[in-house]
């Protein structure tokens, strides 16, 4: 492992203790932080699956069921019939934050919904048309709650990847980085010492051997 | 009501997105994927926060999607059209498993 390029000083050696202690510290919380991330992904991504099935069974049976209400339809009479939808399907979007990640919410508004979700009378219309769009209807709320389902697993996966590189970084290459440099420093400093402690014994012997001449 | 409410909408081909009307969602019927990537970008623009696209389109608008991925305001949503799903949907959501944990376990010990 590749130490830091500094100086070995002391003052570069309590700097790097002090980093080092950061590192583990951040690289603790991070851990902590993914782990609980992936806690919560994974109950949300089984909701999200869940939903994904439903809708994937039943979408596509309410509009084959339309395409055949259409088709038993005169043309004309089904846009007359469709021209202007009973019900205004809005949403509110909010967010909401799990772990510091920002996700929305998306919840129904109930203004916009009228007490019927045919938009026209029953004379010209089939019986089929009326099923198939009730059948919509009644979709509408899985439709919503897979799409903020889906959106927060999406955003939680992103932020879990980003999480779990910055652990590893941490992890693998700057504490081990940071030891070994501290590793290096006090060997540097130690033998310096070492030298010192020699030099100093060299001096007074050959002061002593001066003496007794 | 301090929270603003906002549109949905829908964008596929036409004899799919008809049925969505009817729910009052905001309907966008393309017949190309520049069409719909173009259907995608107006209506972000016009503040639509939620849009689905329906599958047969959104298999070619993989980059749209990705340019939107990291968005919190705007959620994009690919759903099974007339013909079924073609798994896309579902591709999706096992691709963040992965991309989360690392393996797909989740589908592994579910459909088992």
């Amino acid at each position: 492992m590749a130490t830091l390029r500094v100086n070995p000083t002391r003052m570069e050696l309590t700097r790097i203790k002090r980093r080092l202690v950061t590192a583990k510290r951040g690289h603790k919380l991070l851990k902590d932080k993914r782990d609980a991330l992936v806690r919560r992904f994974i109950a949300l991504v089984r909701e999200n699956a869940a939903l994904r099935r439903r809708v994937e069974e039943s979408l596509p049976q309410a509009l084959r069921r339309f395409a055949l209400a259409s088709a038993v339809m005169e043309g004309t009479a089904l846009e007359g019939a469709l021209l202007y939808p009973a019900r205004k399907a809005e949403v509110f979007i909010g967010t909401k934050n799990i772990l510091s990640v920002r996700v929305p919410t998306v919840s129904l508004n109930e203004e916009g919904l009228g007490d019927t979700v045919r938009p026209y009378g029953y004379a010209e219309t089939s019986v089929e048309l009326d099923e198939a769009i009730s059948t919509m209807a009644d979709l509408l709320p899985d439709l919503l709650k897979l799409a903020e389902v889906e959106k927060s697993c999406n955003l939680l996966a992103d932020e879990i990847e980003k999480t779990r590189r910055r652990v590893n970084a941490l992890e693998y290459v700057m504490i081990p980085q940071f030891e070994e440099t501290i590793r290096v420093i006090s060997m540097k400093l130690d033998e310096n010492e070492r030298s010192s402690v020699v030099r100093l014994m060299k001096v007074k012997e050959m002061i002593s051997q001066e003496a007794e001449q | 009501m301090s929270k603003k409410s906002s549109k949905i909408g829908v964008i596929g081909s036409s004899d799919a997105v008809l049925a969505f009307r009817t729910l009052g969602m905001v309907v966008r019927p393309v017949r190309s994927p520049q069409q719909a990537m173009l259907a995608v970008h107006r209506l972000v623009q016009e503040g639509v926060p939620l849009i689905f696209v329906t599958e047969d389109i959104a298999k070619d608008l993989s980059e749209t999607f990705a340019q939107y991925a990291s968005d919190p305001t705007v959620t994009l949503i690919p759903l099974p059209g007339v013909h079924g799903s073609d798994g896309l949907g579902m591709q999706r959501v096992r691709k963040n498993v992965e991309k989360a944990v690392g393996a797909d376990i989740l589908f592994n010990d579910t459909e088992d």
